[in-house]
């Protein structure tokens, strides 16, 4: 009876693992969410600033992102630009994104920029 | 008598154009496009599919338009399925790399009849689909390009017209051209249960400001950007 209890939970789990999205690394998240905006090299200068309002933040700039707290980036990729009192361009990621994915891309930033 | 001969006549005659349409789908698209599911589950399995998921196409679709663009297919993307593969870094921002960008094949009218047919039938789940609808209505284009740019900050992605815009996302002039107006609302509302690694994010908009959205998008198309082209 345990035994059939502990395959049923092995089961379960299984079929709970295969049906979640996978966790990505911080730098194919990078790829697929930021690059667009924040460019290929994360220079500030991506592929959609041609008619943007606000441009976006350069990451690879220690001065720019110096002045920012791993909070407050956090903060700012869960909950988007207004959240920081930031541009509106800036989306909340929350939906696609895992805090854990979301503490890796800090971590991510604060390579590119060298800073903090 | 004669209407119901009639009838079922029609429907085994469109069972069999749907079933020839369903050969040429495993025969020339599925090497591009997924028509079983379920989404890429994973940033590098997303990346690996080279055209759109079709195997929600029935729910997401208008088939009049489906028909005529694979007819005559069009660049929708300007950057491509996948932009970060066609994009390099340029002098004063990142380019459009074309020379990696490839054509949609075209297909005949009559294959296009009976692929079209096919795709319609493929459904997405009630899960995907959510319980959010288009409740019909308009706007002016001016008004609309406030709620879509100025408080949602869609066009960052997106271009409004060709030329203005942003690259990476495709162009929204003719999404309600192409897409149901159910199908819009449900994919603004949450686009991660569609395609959980999608680009696009869920930007929380208010659902009266998604109804807004979408008749936005149907002002828009009918400005005919496209033909204009």
């Amino acid at each position: 009876m345990r035994k059939n209890k502990l395959f049923l939970t092995l089961f379960v789990s299984l079929l709970m693992l295969s049906s979640a999205a996978w966790s990505d690394d911080a730098e194919d998240n990078y790829k697929n969410y930021c690059w667009q905006c924040h460019g290929m090299t994360g220079d500030g200068m991506g592929l959609n600033v041609q008619d943007m309002s606000v441009q976006p933040r350069d990451h690879t700039s220690a001065k720019a992102m110096g002045g920012r707290s791993d909070a407050d980036l956090f903060k700012v990729i869960k909950e988007g630009g207004l959240a920081i009192d930031k541009s509106v361009l800036m989306p909340p990621w929350r939906n696609s994104l895992s805090d854990d994915e979301i503490h890796d891309l800090v971590k991510y930033l604060r390579k590119l920029c060298q800073c903090g | 008598m004669k209407y119901l001969f009639l009838f079922v006549a029609l429907t085994v005659a469109n069972a069999a154009l749907a079933d020839d349409g369903m050969l040429i789908l495993q025969k020339r698209c599925v090497s591009c496009h997924e028509i079983s599911g379920p989404a890429a589950q994973s940033v590098q399995e997303l990346w690996q599919r080279k055209g759109p998921d079709l195997f929600y196409a029935g729910s997401k679709y208008n088939a009049e338009w489906l028909e005529k663009w694979l007819v005559k297919p069009r660049r929708i993307r300007p950057a491509g399925h996948h932009p970060i593969q066609h994009t390099q870094p340029g002098k004063k921002r990142d380019m459009v790399d074309t020379t990696t960008l490839m054509s949609h094949p075209a297909l005949s009218p009559s294959d296009a009849e009976e692929v079209t047919e096919a795709l319609m039938k493929l459904k997405s789940s009630a899960e995907m689909m959510g319980t959010a609808v288009f409740k019909g209505g308009s706007i002016s284009v001016s008004f609309g390009e406030m709620v879509f740019d100025k408080f949602n900050g869609c066009m960052a992605c997106h271009e409004i017209e060709p030329g203005y815009g942003g690259l990476s996302g495709p162009e929204v002039y003719t999404a309600a051209k192409r897409y149901q107006a159910d199908y819009l609302v449900s994919f603004i509302t949450d686009p991660q249960a569609w395609n959980p690694k999608t680009p696009m994010p869920n930007r929380h908009v208010s659902a009266p400001n998604i109804q807004k959205i979408v008749q936005y998008l149907q002002a828009l198309a009918k400005e005919n950007w496209d033909e204009k082209k």
